[in-house]
């Protein structure tokens, strides 16, 4: 009782005065990453750069695959690289982390937002102590971090994946979407783009369903079952999640469906090399993880280096994947995802 | 109030005293041999850490003294969070969405109480239970989406420092709420009450205490701190999320027990149980600084838990030997020497 009053009392002291409510200030956000100074793409990248790799969580097969990346070009610049990380991957668990390199004073933090505003005050505190800040596959607020390494536009991932459709069943057909959940922004955004391009390009090639299978491997695999004796003469499945690519594969290899119906979308190669082997599925793609690591190092040197402020139209040469551009909003765009097939998969291990 | 027992001997030097000194040395060798731990910058950062955990170890620290436990102050930190960030988006005022958080944990804690006291189950099962429960409800109230868009003045207080100190504004309410919980526990006949419920609940009835009404109203308190761990939980990181604070509920266990409080009840001190917090937390970040992985980390906070557990229970077992005669097992009837040694301020 009496902690109760006290902790109200403490409540109604600390907290400001005159009723805060939501929409009192214009947002914040959106105010894009904050550029200052003049690039100079003819910077040199200084030798012994601190570049650390904090990834969504450790020990995840896909980020290390990004850090391995990361390495092997902070090697080529003769950088410092080092790797830290929570071991789950929860909203405010990189907190302490960007603390912690905050003080020690790396010159380029390289993240993957588990929360985009939960790590934005740490980030932003890292920058006012001279980190560069580039975030990789998960992007925070533009305003906490310097420049955005986007592992594909979503054009180009829902444009390889419709290339993949037509390559295998032609141009006509019925086709269902396996998809994440309902309310997975990219995945629904990318079936959209996927259905607009079907519809200009395509028109003879009918998209019957759109089914969640949650990312759970059990759903993903049930609702692929109800797809097939649903639609009787469906002739793909579209699946733009890894969870539901490698169980909607798991379903097909095992049923009369094998190598009738035609299985594509987004997954990883270890995932499914076993279904490319079987014959189940024939391709599939996703970004390069190794790839994406390798440019976001080389965008922090660039940071780092001065060759690049952040601002749209600046470029730089990144090692061996040659030159990009800052689009706008500070975000820098891998390329078109990698397409796997028996010819390739073996070359990758992720 | 039981009696003063008579003392044969010196009680053996109190592990929360050897916490305090083990934070000592800890904070001694890491200012010295880790460059940039003593850095006021630094020591907010770390400060920032703890500060949840601190919070939510004053309430719970008294809780375990009465021999209970509240497994569910984590998914109360997270359903607080979930109902913040809905009410926030649904344009209440923040002051009075920071009221209705802190009330809400207080109910949520008024659950876990009614079914430990009013239905008589354990609260390790209870909690458990709630632990599972309201985690869930925070998914109901705001599924895997973020409430992000918090007045900057607020989330700026709450990663702010005072002045150019580096310590966080938050330590001032904090260091009031601890004055609060240790003047309770250790200066009032409420405290003793605690402790003599932890010791012997039935000789505590007979004493005339209310345990079940104290038992009660402790639970309500656990839930309403829980619930200001929430809010400012969300203020600091500028986001309201169902997963906020998950699995935290271990290190604020982990803390307590580490502190010297026993988990059969009836033992240990929030000056050990602070100083426990403070251990954990600057081993954590000194061997961050240090680059030592995040998984060694854990390793760590589980031996350390291990030990806390282990080394008392091994001690009183020892004690309990070389008494002659000692007839009653020692951990539901411990010398009770701790509660008389620590108890002035």
């Amino acid at each position: 009782m009496t902690a109760t009053a006290v902790l109200g009392a403490t409540l109604l002291l600390t907290s400001a005065c005159g009723g805060t409510t939501r929409g009192d200030e214009a947002a914040d956000s959106g105010d894009g990453p904050r550029t200052t100074g003049e690039a100079n793409p003819d910077a040199e990248i200084p030798a012994g750069l601190t570049v650390t790799f904090l990834p969504k969580q450790l020990n995840n097969p896909y980020f290390g695959v990004a850090d391995g990346g990361g390495e092997e070009a902070v090697a080529e610049f003769d950088g410092e690289f080092s790797e830290v990380g929570p071991s789950e991957a929860s909203a405010s668990s990189q907190v302490s982390y960007i603390n912690t390199l905050t003080q020690q004073g790396v010159d380029v933090i390289a993240t993957s937002a588990n929360d985009p505003n939960a790590i934005c005050g740490a980030l932003n505190q890292a920058r006012e102590g001279g980190a560069s800040v580039v975030t990789f596959d998960s992007d925070t607020d533009p305003g906490c971090r310097d420049v955005f390494i986007n592992q594909a536009s979503a054009e180009g991932i829902s444009s390889t994946q419709v290339d993949m459709l037509v390559e295998e069943i032609g141009e006509s057909g019925q086709v269902a979407f396996l998809s994440a959940t309902a309310n997975a922004t990219n995945q629904n955004l990318w079936i959209e783009l996927m259905e607009e391009r079907l519809a200009e390009e395509y028109p003879d090639i009918e998209v019957v369903a759109t089914v969640y299978g949650d990312d759970e491997d059990e759903k993903s695999f049930q609702e692929t079952q109800g797809l097939l004796q649903t639609h009787g003469d469906l002739d793909a499945i579209i699946s733009p999640t890894t969870v539901g690519l490698a169980a909607a594969a798991r379903y097909l290899s095992g049923s009369e469906f094998q190598g009738e119906v035609t299985l594509t979308g987004l997954g990883t190669p270890n995932q499914m090399r076993a279904f490319i082997e079987d014959g189940t599925v024939e391709r599939f793609a996703l970004w390069n993880p190794a790839d994406l690591g390798y440019l976001a190092a080389y965008a922090g040197a660039a940071l780092s280096a001065g060759q690049i402020v952040g601002a749209e139209g600046d470029t730089f040469t990144a090692g061996r994947l040659g030159e990009y551009t800052v689009g706008a909003d500070g975000e820098i765009v891998l390329g078109d995802p990698t397409v796997f097939t028996s010819e390739n998969i073996d070359e990758f291990d992720f | 109030m039981p009696p003063e027992p008579r003392r044969r001997r010196r009680p053996s030097p109190s592990w929360d005293l050897a916490v305090v000194g083990v934070l000592l040395v800890v904070l001694i060798v890491a200012s010295t041999t880790v460059s940039g731990f003593a850095s006021s910058r630094n020591i907010g950062f770390l400060l920032l850490d703890v500060m949840v955990i601190a919070l939510i170890a004053l309430p719970l620290t008294l809780v375990v003294v009465t021999g209970e436990i509240d497994l569910s102050v984590a998914s109360t930190v997270g359903l607080t969070s979930a109902v913040m960030g809905s009410l926030w988006v649904s344009g209440l005022s923040l002051e009075l969405i920071v009221v209705l958080c802190v009330v809400l944990g207080g109910v949520l804690g008024a659950v876990n109480g009614l079914l430990v006291t009013g239905f008589g189950l354990p609260s390790l099962a209870v909690t458990i239970g709630t632990l599972a429960l309201f985690r869930g409800l925070a998914f109901v109230v705001l599924g895997d989406q973020a409430v992000a868009d918090f007045p900057a003045d607020w989330t700026g207080w709450a990663i702010g420092s005072l002045g150019d100190t580096g310590i966080p504004n938050a330590v001032l309410p904090l260091a009031l709420l601890a004055v609060g919980f240790v003047v309770i526990l250790h200066a009032t006949p409420i405290g003793r009450g605690l402790y003599a419920m932890g010791n012997n609940t039935e000789a505590a009835v007979f004493a005339g205490i209310a345990v079940r009404r104290t038992k009660f109203w402790l639970f309500v308190a656990t839930g309403a701190v829980a619930g200001l761990g929430g809010v400012f939980w969300t203020l600091r990181f500028a986001s309201a999320r169902a997963d906020n604070a998950n699995g935290l509920e271990l290190l604020v266990v982990a803390a307590v027990l580490l502190g010297g409080v026993s988990i059969f009840g009836g033992r240990g001190s929030l000056f050990g149980v602070l100083a426990a917090v403070l251990l954990l937390g600057s081993l954590r970040n000194a061997l961050q600084l240090v680059n030592v992985s995040s998984d060694a980390l854990n390793v760590l906070t589980g031996l350390l838990l291990i030990i806390s557990v282990v080394v008392p229970s091994l001690a009183a077992r020892r004690r309990a030997r070389r008494r002659p005669g000692g007839g009653a097992p020692p951990e539901t009837n411990p010398v009770p020497t701790t509660a008389a040694s620590t108890g002035g301020p």
